[in-house]
């Protein structure tokens, strides 16, 4: 028996390892990936003051701190039982979509789009960001740059610092947005349209699109799996980030549940494995049946394709439109094509270019009214919000004080930890015969990994 | 000449330190230009045996965040050391424990029975823990082991220099950056960051009156909370007294107290029990004389989670390091 191992797996937030076993003919018996780190903030945010949960659970995942403090802060607002502050709402949607737009850039030029901007089987050396520079050229490079410099200057002027940043609080906000601040914003939103359309997207047309290698790549077999999908919708069951249903669908896409924060019990349970730190998140409703995937299997994705999947549309015009051309050339809804999660990252990060727009110009956002305070006896309080990676949950327990109890917090990547090991299980069978795997090969496994832009912290 | 070889890894992290140096934007690449980069496994593709094949005293510098949780992690950072002229302790986590830390208010077995069978979706009636050795039908998985305790980076190996901050602030990363390129260092075992604390810098210094005292104290979302005014004559717990500033003073220009994430001051040995020290000398200060024991008692009772609050980001490099266990 032989055995292969990455380790680590690399351009990924957080620690993985790859083993896969191979049997005498040298083809792929079984292929795992594990986990290999935890740090426990389901106990030791027991004893907590509930109002520090914002500043204490976004250390979960410093590439995704945003989505913990605004899951944080909307669990906080069902805990105390107190309705935000109207302008708050709408500084807080702001502040997440700048974020989800600033992660999503990263992810695509600095972590899994090297794959494709440079190439997947290109020299280790040169899959980075380095080799996107030499590839996409300097003057997308120098874009780049400032797209995300100036989200992260929206997420400093609101939150004080954009990674970790601290202005959440049950009711609203620390601190109202200055008139100068909403022009800078606008600024902002404005050249983020322009990047998502003509640098983002126009890279993945030209680059990814227009290469048969690349389209056969991700509408193809190897990374693909039927599984039920999950994303939060509006009340028109558009893509939303900040607020809303959660939304189910099963592998023919027709809406298996549909549901909010508070009744999350009814609908996900997590499975332990002895392998690995991470609990893989199943339907509750289907059942743990191991890891495999269709209507039988409880298992679901979420993340980008997954929102997309999961809703009817994009709520903006210009995304709306690439949305429905991706699903064009995919052949229809709901996609399983598991590299497909990179083409519906940038279709989202136009929208949350035109969303942030729309918010940017509501005269409310300056309003100096930003926080109710709370005065109900607090008990428990859930809180979803979208991260980058998928559906984020939040659920606080409290003694009358609140002071934590009990905490539980379900992160994206346990919501996909069942996919990405059936998926680089997939990979590896599909791509190693005969006992071969070079670079480009364990690198195409990785990718099977990259695609859910998971944070395994 | 060849370009000096520098590595960045994360042990029990969050991954914010390495965003923190993706946004030195124009001048991560200057840095990329000057230095060869040969671990860093959240932004390149080079693995942990690419590390084990360098010469001892290969890599300059190592900068490692995160604080020490699992033993790949100990064996990660005893392997960057054998290979590195300098270890700088990257972000709180590495340099006293960080948020990681307050795990140490806790063991690993309330820890594992927390996570794998108590919270509300985990289906699990065989009590199913990971463990560090699994047999799979067709072989062996292993695991690192988790540790009871969580340690700093200088509980596990020498480290050089410190970098502090959750996460750091881009100028105190580039200041020691171009400090280890140039050779200007100061002596070892410096933390690269400003030596006072941060109520001297604060902007809500001048505003401050003498002779701070607090009456009651508050939690920060029970009062709408003051643009300009000191958070402690607010009634608000503010670990400005006793923490470095070089953080830009970020949080409280959002209108939010400090937390400590740069750590203890110069001069300072154990930021929580100073911090405690101060907020006592202040509580009620005027009216001490007044006050029976039951009013200081009502007073003391408004922290609600001193080793939560004093020590949330420094518990295991602080003088407790962790609750006892007997």
């Amino acid at each position: 028996m032989r055995k292969v191992t990455i380790d680590p797996v690399t351009r990924l937030e957080g620690h993985g390892k790859i083993e896969i076993f191979l049997d005498e003919e040298g083809e792929v018996e079984r292929a795992y990936f594990q986990v290999p780190d935890l740090r426990g903030f389901e106990k030791f945010c027991e004893g907590r003051p509930a109002e520090e949960m914002p500043r204490i659970t976004q250390r979960i995942c410093g590439g995704c701190s945003t989505a913990h403090h605004m899951a944080s802060t909307r669990a906080l607002d069902d805990l105390f039982k107190v309705e935000p502050a109207s302008a708050a709402k709408k500084i807080r949607e702001l502040m997440h979509n700048a974020f989800i737009a600033e992660h999503h850039i990263l992810h695509f030029f600095f972590l899994g789009g090297p794959d494709f901007i440079v190439g997947p089987g290109k020299p280790a050396g040169e899959r980075n960001f380095m080799g996107v520079i030499t590839k996409a050229g300097k003057e997308v490079g120098g874009k780049v740059i400032e797209v995300r410099k100036r989200l992260r200057g929206v997420i400093e002027a609101i939150g004080g610092k954009s990674i970790h940043p601290v202005c959440g609080l049950p009711g609203g906000m620390s601190k109202p947005v200055t008139e100068e601040e909403r022009k800078s914003f606008i600024r902002a939103a404005e050249y983020l349209v322009e990047f998502s359309v003509f640098v983002a997207l126009e890279l993945w047309d030209n680059i990814v699109l227009k290469n048969k290698e690349y389209l056969d790549l991700i509408t193809g077999d190897v990374y693909k799996h039927r599984t039920y999908y999950m994303g939060l919708v509006d009340e028109n069951n558009k893509v939303n980030f900040y607020d809303g249903h959660i939304r189910v669908v099963d592998p023919d896409g027709k809406e298996f549940a549909r549901f909010k924060a508070q009744e999350y019990l009814d609908h996900i349970r997590e499975h332990v494995e002895p392998w690995t730190y991470v609990r893989f998140s199943y339907l509750k409703n289907v059942g743990w049946k191991g890891f495999i995937d269709g209507e039988e299997s409880g298992v679901f994705r979420v993340g980008p394709l997954a929102r997309l999947n999961a809703a009817d549309g994009m709520a903006t015009p210009l995304a709306q439109e690439y949305y429905e051309k991706m699903y064009g050339v995919l052949g229809g809804k709901p996609a399983h094509n598991t590299l497909a999660f990179h083409w519906a990252r940038l279709i989202e990060l136009l929208y949350t270019s035109e969303r942030m727009l729309e918010l940017v110009g509501d005269p409310e956002l300056t309003s100096p009214e930003v926080i109710n305070i709370p005065t109900e006896i607090p008990a428990q309080g859930m809180g979803v919000v979208e991260a980058p990676g998928g559906t984020l949950f939040h659920h606080y327990e409290t003694d009358k004080k609140g002071i934590l109890t009990g905490a539980n917090l379900i992160a994206p990547m346990q919501n996909n930890s069942a996919s990405i090991c059936m998926s680089i299980e997939k990979a590896a069978k599909s791509l190693i015969h005969k006992g071969k795997g070079t670079d480009s090969t364990l690198n195409m496994i990785e990718m099977a990994v990259r695609a859910y832009d998971p944070c395994n912290a | 000449m060849t370009k000096p070889k520098v590595a960045f890894y994360w042990c029990a992290s969050c991954g914010g330190c390495e965003e923190a140096v993706i946004n030195l934007d124009e001048d991560l690449l200057k840095v990329m230009d000057a230095v060869d980069i040969i671990l860093w496994p959240a932004f390149f593709d080079f693995k942990s045996k690419d590390i084990e094949a360098l010469e001892d005293g290969d890599i300059a510098v190592s900068f490692i965040n995160g604080a020490v949780r699992m033993g790949e992690q100990e064996e990660m950072a005893k392997l960057l050391r054998q290979k590195s002229q300098i270890i700088v302790a990257f972000g709180s986590c590495a340099h006293m424990g960080g948020i990681p830390g307050l795990g140490n208010l806790y063991t690993r077995d309330t820890i594992f029975q927390r996570v794998y069978t108590e919270v509300q979706t985990v289906e699990n009636p065989e009590g199913i823990t990971p463990q560090e050795r699994t047999a799979v039908d067709i072989g062996e998985l292993t695991l690192p082991e988790f540790y009871d305790t969580v340690k700093t980076l200088d509980q596990v190996i020498p480290v050089d220099y410190y970098l502090p901050g959750c996460p750091p602030p881009a100028d105190l990363i580039m200041n020691a950056v171009n400090a280890i390129l140039e050779g200007e260092l100061p002596e070892k075992g410096a933390v690269l960051a400003p030596d006072k604390p941060l109520c001297d810098t604060c902007p809500r210094a001048e505003e401050r009156r003498e002779g701070v005292s607090i009456q009651e104290i508050k939690r920060p979302h029970e009062i709408k909370l003051s643009p300009w005014k000191c958070f402690l004559e607010q009634g608000i717990i503010c670990l400005g007294s006793v923490t470095r500033s070089g953080c830009g003073e970020r949080c409280i220009k959002a209108n939010m107290p400090c937390r400590g994430c740069m750590g203890p001051a110069k001069g300072t040995v154990d930021q929580g029990a100073k911090a405690l020290s101060i907020i006592a000398s202040i509580l009620g200060l005027e009216e001490e004389e007044g006050m029976t024991e039951k009013d200081v008692n009502k007073l003391l009772d408004g922290i609600v989670d001193p080793a939560g609050t004093f020590y949330r980001f420094s518990l295991p490099g602080s003088l407790l390091a962790r609750r006892r266990t007997e």
